[in-house]
This record gives C-alpha cells, sequence and structure tokens, in this order.
C-alpha cells in the first residue's frame, strides 16, 4: 500500500478548474459539493473537448474505410488500446476490448469463456461484497449450467475471511471472481494474493476492477490476473463503454461474444469465420467518440500519477471518517481506514437514507442512498440501506466539512 | 422547501398508529421498491360486508413511505373494499399535503401499490410507474 507523502499532494484547486460542472450552482446560491463519484465520475473539459472535437473534426465510421477520417478515426480509436493496455499494465493492445461497461465485460466473459468451460457441478468463487454486475451473471449461469457459486465470507470488520478462502480452494473451483474495491465498503482486498491463491488451486480469475481501477494504481501483468472488467465513465471518461482485458492465450481460445458486422472475417450464407480477439468481440460499430474520450481521461489520469490521486483519495477518505465519528447516530460500514480508500457508507439512527440524502441535496451535497447496487453485503450488516459519499481527486476537506455540518441539519429536522 | 418534512410526516414516520401484522388476516401482501429495496407488507381485516375493519402495514423505508402507509392506513380503517378499490395516486398526496418528484413520489405510492395489491389481487396491480404517472 502506498503511504500519503507531501511530496505527492495535488493541486486539488487547479484540478476543480479542470472540470466546469463543479462551478454548477444546484439551485441559485447553492453550489454542488459533489460527493458520489463511486456512482460516475465527473469529466474534465479535455475529455469533453476530445469527443466534441471529434464530430466536429473527424467523425466517420472506424475499420475498412479508405477515406481520410475513416483512416484517422480508427487509428485514432485504437490508439487508445494501447494507451489502455500501457495504463493497467498490460503487454498488448489487442488485450484491451471495448464492451459498454464492466457489468457486459463480466457478462462477455460468463458467455463466452463460462459457457465454454463451465460444467454443472463446477465451483466458482466470488465474494459476499460483490456489485450485482459481479453476482448475477453468474447466478444466471448457475441457473443455466448448474455451475456452484461459494462466496468468500465478509467479516464485520469489512475484510474477506482470507481463512475461509484458503478453503474453499480445496473446492478445486474453475473460476474466482472478486472485487477490486467495494462499491459500498470501500475495501481495498487483498488482489495479488487472492489471485496466487487461486492459481494454485488452478483456477482462472477475474477482478471487477470497477472501483479499482479509477482509484488505485493497477499493473495487471504484476498481478498476474487473467481478467479484469472496469468502466470508463468511473475514471473521468464517458458512459457508455466499459473494458475488458484478458490474458492473450485465453482470448483466443474463446469463442466470440455478439454475432455481427466487424467481428467476421468472412461471411456466406452457409456460415461465418470470425477474426482475432479483441476484434471477435467487438461486433457492430462501437463507441468510437467515448473511446477517444476514454483515451483523454487516461492522459488527464497519468498527468496527475495513480499513486497521488489514491494518496490524495485515501487521506481524505481518512478525514471524512474521522468528522463523520463525530456525528450523533451516524455509523459507518467497512474496514478501518488502513484497508479502505475512496467511500464512506453510513447509516443514521431513527433516519432512512433517502431522508438523509434528501436533506444533504437542500445543502447541495449530493451522494447516494440505497443499496448501491449490492444488496447481498447491507443484508450482511442487517440493513437494507446505506448513504454513500464517495471521493476522487476533485474534492476537498471543505466539502467534507460541509457534508457533517448538512449531516447536523438532519438530526435537527429528525429531532 | 422543508414542506416535505412536515410535522406530520415526521410524527406519522416516528410515531406510526397503523403499525404491525395481523394474523389472521384477510387481505395480506407486500412488495418492495426496486429503487432502494425499500419492503412494504399491509394486512387487512373485513367484515361480512366487506368493511375494512382493521388495516395494518408494516416494512422498512423512508419518512415519505411510511408516514404514507400510515395515513393510508387510517384512511382505509372504516372504508368498505369497493371505494378502497377506487384510492388513486391524489388521496395520497392528499394525505401527505406535499409536492413529490418523480423519485420520492414512488416512495409515497409504494404502500398504495402494495394495498392494491391486496385488494385487487396480483394480475390487476399497476406498477410502481404506471401509479406514479397516472
Amino acid at each position: 500500500m502506498t503511504t500519503p507523502s507531501k511530496m505527492q499532494q495535488l493541486d486539488v484547486q487547479r484540478i476543480r478548474a479542470d472540470f466546469p460542472v463543479l462551478d454548477v450552482e444546484v439551485r441559485p446560491g447553492v453550489p454542488l459539493v459533489y460527493l458520489d463519484s463511486t456512482a460516475t465520475s465527473q469529466k474534465p473539459v479535455s475529455v469533453i473537448e476530445a469527443m466534441n472535437n471529434y464530430y466536429r473534426t473527424q467523425n466517420a465510421n472506424i475499420h475498412r474505410g479508405v477515406h481520410a477520417l475513416a483512416e484517422k478515426s480508427t487509428a485514432d480509436y485504437e490508439a487508445v488500446r494501447g494507451k489502455v493496455a500501457k495504463f493497467i499494465g498490460a503487454a498488448k493492445g489487442k488485450q484491451i476490448i471495448f464492451t459498454r461497461n464492466t457489468t457486459e465485460s463480466i457478462n462477455l466473459v460468463a458467455f463466452t469463456w463460462g459457457r465454454a468451460n463451465l460444467n454443472k457441478g463446477d465451483v466458482v468463487v466470488l465474494t459476499e461484497m460483490e456489485h450485482h454486475g459481479n453476482l448475477v451473471p453468474w447466478q444466471m449461469l448457475a441457473t443455466e449450467k448448474g455451475i456452484q457459486l461459494e462466496f468468500i465470507p465478509v467479516g464485520e470488520d469489512g475484510l474477506l475471511d482470507m481463512d475461509a478462502y484458503a478453503v474453499l480452494m480445496e473446492k478445486k473451483p474453475k473460476l474466482v471472481s472478486f472485487t477490486q474495491m467495494s462499491n459500498v465498503l470501500g475495501t481495498i482486498t487483498p488482489a495479488a494474493e487472492i489471485i496466487r491463491m487461486a492459481h494454485d488451486a488452478g483456477a482462472v480469475t477475474l477482478m471487477d476492477a470497477a472501483q479499482g481501477v479509477p482509484h488505485l494504481p493497477t499493473d495487471v501483468t504484476e498481478l498476474d490476473v487473467d481478467f479484469i472488467a472496469f468502466s470508463s465513465h468511473k475514471m473521468l471518461g464517458p458512459t457508455g463503454l466499459g473494458i475488458l482485458y484478458g490474458k492473450e492465450a485465453i482470448l483466443n481460445e474463446m469463442p466470440p461474444f455478439l454475432g455481427g458486422g466487424d467481428m467476421i472475417k468472412r461471411v456466406e450464407l452457409s456460415g461465418f469465420t470470425y477474426k482475432e480477439p479483441p476484434h471477435k468481440f467487438e461486433a457492430g460499430t462501437p463507441a468510437i467518440a467515448e473511446v477517444i474520450g476514454l483515451g483523454a481521461a487516461i492522459d488527464y489520469l497519468e498527468a496527475i500519477g495513480m499513486e497521488a490521486i489514491f494518496a490524495h483519495d485515501h487521506e481524505l477518505t481518512g478525514y471524512a471518517l474521522e468528522r463523520l465519528e463525530e456525528v450523533p447516530g451516524v455509523w459507518v460500514f467497512g474496514p478501518t481506514i488502513e484497508h479502505k480508500s475512496a467511500n464512506a457508507a453510513f447509516t443514521f439512527e431513527g433516519v432512512h437514507p433517502h431522508d438523509v440524502a434528501e436533506i444533504l441535496n437542500r445543502a447541495g451535497v449530493a451522494v447516494r442512498a440505497g443499496h448501491h447496487c449490492a444488496q447481498p453485503v447491507h443484508q450482511k450488516f442487517g440493513i437494507t440501506s446505506t448513504t454513500r459519499a464517495s471521493f476522487y481527486l476533485y474534492n476537498t476537506k471543505e466539502e467534507v466539512d460541509q457534508l457533517i455540518e448538512a449531516l447536523y441539519q438532519v438530526k435537527e429536522i429528525f429531532g | 422547501m422543508d414542506d416535505l418534512y412536515r410535522e406530520v410526516i415526521i410524527d406519522h414516520y416516528q410515531n406510526p398508529r397503523f403499525r404491525g401484522e395481523l394474523d389472521p388476516h384477510d387481505y395480506s401482501y407486500h412488495d418492495d421498491n426496486p429503487v432502494c429495496g425499500d419492503h412494504i407488507r399491509i394486512d387487512l381485516r373485513v367484515d361480512e360486508n366487506d368493511v375494512v375493519t382493521e388495516a395494518l402495514f408494516s416494512g422498512d423505508g423512508c419518512s415519505i413511505s411510511q408516514a404514507s402507509a400510515d395515513l393510508l392506513m387510517e384512511k382505509v380503517t372504516g372504508l368498505p373494499l369497493d371505494e378502497v378499490r377506487q384510492v388513486g395516486k391524489q388521496d395520497i398526496l392528499d394525505l401527505l399535503g406535499i409536492e413529490l418528484g418523480p423519485v420520492r413520489l414512488k416512495c409515497a405510492l409504494l404502500s398504495l401499490k402494495v394495498l392494491k395489491g391486496g385488494v385487487y389481487g396480483l394480475e390487476e396491480v399497476e406498477s410502481l410507474d404506471e401509479l406514479a404517472a397516472s
């Protein structure tokens, strides 16, 4: 784990100036305090401009076109693959597949690799803190193929029970699919250890990196992970674009995903042959402008540095945990700050999270209330929903203070 | 602004009069609000003339959903089922006495949806989206 250092402190005021939406007033005189980046991050002007510029100056469909704009769009689109690969420490651009979102990336693995490799009785290991996106696809496959799902338990401390995991490995699972960072508890899981133990037991590994890649320096080669899935929109890029990384040998063996244009080599009425990865997984016209926007988002993150971003988020989260503890009736879920970052999900005694969020909204403080697409982890803690404040590179301690101040308003209204 | 948290709403949320379960009951139904996972169950007893003699709700939800459930139970107690079937979105808004945005409207209407599920049977129940647009 990286420790925050003074050397790495972000110039947050300068960063904020790059995000136009942060200047918005939610009502006249009430500036936005955006604490909902775990749901989706805001976008810097460079990303907005890159997409705008694409549509203004070079819009054309990619691949096959021989005219100037088509060639330029194709080159720019394909160049982003290389940029994503470098950003996550992958060897080659062709290991990067573009999808719609993290959920689709995971479904792609379930539908192609899963259907081809998992059979009745095979064990798939997940964790109790998964987002529905890394749970429901496997439940669907369990219904379809009769695979058996096992879960690494989450303790009261918000951490995975690694002893129980070691016991689960004796079942010789075919796949271990786990979150790099919980979107509710904020828990940073011991990814390297999970992957190593899974490989020792002969399992393939998939890491849901939807929260991890935006907030933690991530190196897939060092982790030796087989697949990771994440989304553009949580890392300063546009919505509608997800990423799947896979090891080359596994991608080569996998059947294609959706059928249609762009994924084929040759089509006859009697059948078709398909392309090599990544193209065999990308049927139809992809989100070209969004991919170009993601390229700009990665440039932005790299210019600041993921180590520095982690240090900032981590320090701010620690500050938020300290301040939340001061508020009577507030109970924060998840591990202590050594094992978490970027978000704080809490309950407020006697007040439903929807009401908390509504009252915070009056002060311009944007948080999320509900089950955050992770109902089982809430059930584990005996609750149905939480209020979640989340933090990213553009947030400040003053904004955390505004959150706390608004929480005292909740106390006032509900007595 | 603070209309949303009128005293009557906070009062019915914190001190519900019609909270609980009826066993045995003549009608019982429960449902969730998929947006937030909130859950409401409603139990009714009726007399030989199909007039509601007792109505209780249970479950978990925000102040708007719980207060509207409590107010709705108060309203339907003593009503013939024929009239219970006529209760609609506007009645709930009148009971609460506030304007609601699209998200909170669904919180307010969850109990109505559950009530209708109980007295209509599952087949005829409108979805929360349909109720909100009614």
